[in-house]
């Protein structure tokens, strides 16, 4: 080893601490799920809900934090998307029970629910903390440990949240470890940790790389890939609202979420409604030369100038050097071409909007496929349209899994202006290159053991009704010390027979033998 | 072939004959004759291998030593770290690597003011007793009779007389010894005012880890303070986190004058071991420093080593799992207990120090081969042979905890065999 006497780095080499620790979070989560996965379902879902509260009740705090932190979106945003993150996520799932066993009598099947065990989940610095709000919900729900993995952009941020997640888990009954969080962050740490054998599902959102990093570690791994949703206004579509939900969902947390329209496609016939109703709306609609600078800004040499993400259209026109009125909420730029050869129709991830015109539905169906085949395949597209078969031909044509109707994209993919499942992780499927379709859920996070039957008819599969559960409710906390434990109830139904069976061989042990 | 580059042997046999050959014969017949025939090859993590290939789960740890379980990779790496720097180092002088640990240490434990470093559980037990005779100008120590605290000079003859009277080591007019749990004794032996020091483990390992009755060693500490004696912890199979606290006597609220604390302290790789004294006990480290010296005790490799050791083990994740080990090994052995209370009758714990009692004078012994047959390796209590020494370590997670209780199962009905059978165990 080289010396190094003439300065102040370490003379020794001291190991990664941070991978060390982490690893050991990973086997306290072991330890956790182990208890928690025999959680009855009112057990669960008091601790789901305890740790919705506190989440619900931080929304504020934690939406200004990630601000400041990563400098990135919109605060009132930032805490709506919390707060929808935390109570209405548990409403949606309030009837899916991933607990108790369901038994199929005319299929002759029992399905008994297996919690994947050790989640692994990364989260982006552009929705910090409503995605740790997301997955710590989803992890409680479906009885399994979470270990978060933050951007390290919003670490500080992401690790009180988890703490302060972790100790309403905690009060609630829940088992410490439930909720973890890396401290120090790092590509290296994580992708050791992705690697390690006792994480049972890595729940990926972040860049590209990461993603597919995930998918290498081999270990099962739900990523998502990048959006870069094109959306379509039709002639047929109420212009002024179409508009207004557009700028409305482009300025929504200055557009970090992936669901946000990225390319607006419309046809000649109505590009001028629709232009009266952007401006009315609080859009900029760039001139040539503006688009020009804003090209050269935004992607210089070709790249996403990362400066911009999640920033607001005004900080945004200024630093290209465009002069935009105050109350501009989204800068739009009109193209003339979609595709590899523009770089304004790639993901921007913040309040710039490109926008093409085409002759006929036909060429804007093409262009939308364009768009999504140099990114944001498996993505979300959307329409704003009253032809039921338009709409049918579009979503049929395109290489996206959801493609949200007359509402905002940002929020409508994610599932707060549909009926789509809540989520800041939107399945790419087969398109995106990733495993899941639909919106993650917690019933991603669970496995189900099948009992089935012999098919023929005169084998029978017996009475079920008396047939005990597989789970043993909320277990008392483990103790520090030996001390004789005091006598743990129950939640579901008083107090469980093995236990009561237990405290009385104990007792009737040091009856007749003293103290050992 | 076992060809090791340094060494090789073309069988496992071999290695057998020429350890009775040149090493020990005793020992190795020992193992022999008791039906365990291990010769531990490669190691890793909590698990062993045979030169067999045959892997064994270790509960034995030597007394904590491999805590952390074999070759933890942090440490290793430590090691390797100060290896390109340090090497044992000049123990006249001082030196970073010690004042940094001994600072480390102390801050551990309060109360405490100074750490004297030795290479061994019992030259640091030396250290302590030698500390006391400084201080109180007290010849006599008092221990309890099944006590162990190692193997040297004046620490053999604080233990049982199976150590000592071989060597003529034992020296009854200066070591009493009186019976554990039993308050009365210790006070006879201590109204003279002529004793130095009572030395005691926290738990007594070596006799299997009989519990002190509630507020024994709080009476203990008070009856020396009474008679002017001092109270030293020997720790080294009760600290370093294994009662769920860092020190054993912490978790029983006392306040020694010394404690000794060896094994894990060198998480298994390199060898270290302290007596850690109060201010009133340290005198003679002002009067003359080098009245004790120990070439290689606190060797800076070590120091380095230690100092990472209690780094690791006040991180809230290793005390977190520690408690949830516990708790795993509380419930599940009052289970197995239950279904097989007929050999297996009672369970003396404290966070992970557990002793298993078996209805049989050598019940353990019997418990340890079927266990070694079963891919478990826990040893037997040295001082009484009903009890199982059940040492998990700190970091075990739930699988390997699980397959310790599956394994030990399939063990129990071996266990009934190997007591009923007449020659009995071993």
């Amino acid at each position: 080893m080289q010396m190094q006497l003439h300065e102040d780095a370490p003379r020794l080499v001291v190991p990664d601490r941070a991978e060390a620790t982490a690893r050991m979070k990973i086997d306290r989560a072991g330890w956790a799920v182990r208890s928690y996965a025999r959680f009855d379902r009112a057990a669960v879902m008091r601790v789901t809900r305890a740790v919705a509260e506190a989440a619900h009740k931080a929304a504020q705090e934690y939406a200004e934090w990630a601000v400041r932190e990563t400098g990135m979106g919109v605060v009132e945003h930032k805490r709506l998307k919390n707060e929808l993150s935390a109570h209405p996520l548990v409403d949606f799932y309030e009837n899916t029970d991933l607990v108790n066993p369901r038994v199929d009598t005319g299929r002759k099947m029992v399905e008994i629910p297996k919690p994947a065990g050790v989640v692994l989940a990364l989260t982006p610095a552009t929705n910090p903390v409503s995605t740790l709000y997301y997955k710590a919900i989803l992890a409680l729900l479906s009885r399994n440990a979470v270990i978060f993995s933050p951007h390290p952009l919003a670490r500080a941020c992401c690790a009180h949240a988890a703490a302060r997640l972790e100790a309403a888990a905690v009060a609630a009954g829940a088992p410490a470890g439930l909720i973890q969080c890396i401290e120090e962050p790092s590509v290296p740490l994580v992708q050791a940790l992705m690697a390690s054998p006792k994480v049972q599902v890595i729940l990926a959102t972040g860049g590209g790389p990461m993603v597919r990093a995930a998918y290498s570690s081999g270990n099962p791994a739900i990523g998502v890939g990048p959006g870069n949703a094109p959306v379509y206004v039709d002639p047929t579509a109420d212009q002024t609202l179409a508009a207004q939900r557009i700028v409305d969902s482009k300025a929504f947390d200055n557009s970090v979420l992936c669901t946000n329209e990225s390319v607006l496609i419309s046809l000649a016939e109505n590009a001028n409604r629709l232009e009266r109703g952007l401006r009315a709306a609080g859009a900029h609609i760039l001139s040539e030369p503006e688009v020009g600078k804003l090209r050269a800004w935004l992607f210089p040499h070709g790249h996403l100038n990362t400066a911009a993400v999640g920033k607001s259209a005004v900080w945004i026109a200024q630093q290209a050097g465009l002069r935009v009125v105050p109350s501009t909420r989204v800068l739009i730029a009109p193209v003339a071409q979609v595709g590899l050869d523009e770089p304004l129709t790639r993901e921007k991830l913040c309040p710039v909007l490109a926008w093409a015109t085409a002759e006929t539905f036909e060429r804007a169906t093409g262009m939308a496929q364009m768009i999504l085949r140099m990114t944001g395949a498996g993505h979300s597209a959307a329409i704003h349209c009253e032809d039921p078969q338009k709409a049918m031909d579009f979503a049929a044509a395109l290489s996206v899994y959801r493609v949200v109707v007359n509402a905002p994209c940002s929020q409508g993919a994610a599932g707060f202006a549909t009926h789509l499942a809540p989520s800041f992780m939107i399945g790419t499927g087969y398109f995106g290159r990733s495993s899941v379709g639909e919106n993650i859920g917690p019933q991603h996070l669970v496995h189900w053991t099948r009992l089935a039957w012999n098919s023929d008819a005169s084998v029978q599969m017996g009475d079920f009704g008396a047939v005990r559960a597989p789970f043993e409710g909320q277990a008392p906390a483990p103790r520090p010390a030996p001390a004789p434990a005091a006598a743990p109830l129950a939640e579901a139904g008083g107090m469980d027979r093995d236990m009561l069976r237990q405290l009385i061989l104990q007792e009737l042990r040091e009856l007749t033998r003293g103290q050992s | 072939m076992f060809n090791y580059g340094f060494f090789n042997f073309d069988s496992k046999a071999e290695l057998l004959d020429k350890a009775i050959e040149y090493w020990n014969p005793g020992k190795t017949k020992f193992w022999q004759d008791a039906g365990i025939d291990l010769v531990i090859d490669r190691r890793e993590g909590y698990f062993l291998y045979d030169m067999s290939g045959r892997r064994l789960i270790d509960l034995h740890l030597n007394g904590g030593t491999y805590n952390f379980g074999h070759r933890n990779p942090e440490l290793v790496a430590t090691l390797k770290s100060a290896l390109d720097y340090f090497d044992m180092g000049n123990h006249w002088f001082p030196s970073v690597a010690r004042a940094a640990f001994a600072e480390k240490l102390v801050k551990t434990a309060p109360g405490m003011k100074y750490a004297i470093f030795g290479a061994g559980g019992a030259e640091a037990v030396e250290i302590a007793l030698k500390t006391a005779r400084y201080a109180t100008k007290r010849r006599k120590i008092v221990s309890i009779i099944k006590g162990y605290h190692g193997h040297s000079g004046l620490s053999v003859a604080t233990g049982d007389d199976r150590f000592s009277k071989i060597f003529l080591a034992d020296r009854p007019e200066e070591f009493v010894q009186v019976p554990f749990n039993d308050i009365d004794a210790l006070e006879r032996a201590l109204r003279g005012r002529d004793v130095a020091a009572f030395i005691i483990e926290t738990i007594p390992a070596t006799y299997g880890f009989p519990m002190p009755n509630d507020g024994y060693l709080k009476a203990c500490q008070e009856l020396c303070r009474r008679y002017g004696t001092l109270y030293i912890a020997d720790e080294v199979q009760t600290g370093l986190m294994r009662t769920g606290m860092m020190w054993g006597w912490q978790s029983y609220g006392l306040e020694p004058d010394m404690f000794v604390t060896g094994k894990g302290l060198g998480g298994g790789i390199y060898p270290i071991s302290a007596c850690v004294v109060t201010e009133k006990c340290g005198g003679w480290l002002h009067e003359d420093g080098a009245a004790h010296i120990s070439t290689s005790g606190g060797s800076e490799l070590g120091c380095v080593v230690g100092h990472q050791v209690i780094d690791i083990l006040q991180r809230p994740e290793v005390i977190s799992n520690v408690h949830f080990v516990a708790d795993f090994f509380h419930r599940s052995l009052n289970q197995m207990m239950a279904a097989h209370s007929d050999v297996f009758v009672g369970i003396r714990q404290r966070g992970v120090i557990l002793g298993l009692e078996f209805d049989h004078p050598e019940g353990a012994v019997a418990v340890s081969r079927a266990l070694y047959e079963n891919g478990v390796w826990a040893i037997f209590s040295s001082l009484d042979k009903r009890v199982l020494q059940f040492k998990p370590g700190v970091l075990l997670d739930v699988a390997t905890c699980q397959e310790i209780v599956d394994r030990m199962e399939a063990a129990m009905p071996r266990v009934r065999a190997l007591l009923r059978s007449p020659r009995r165990a071993a």
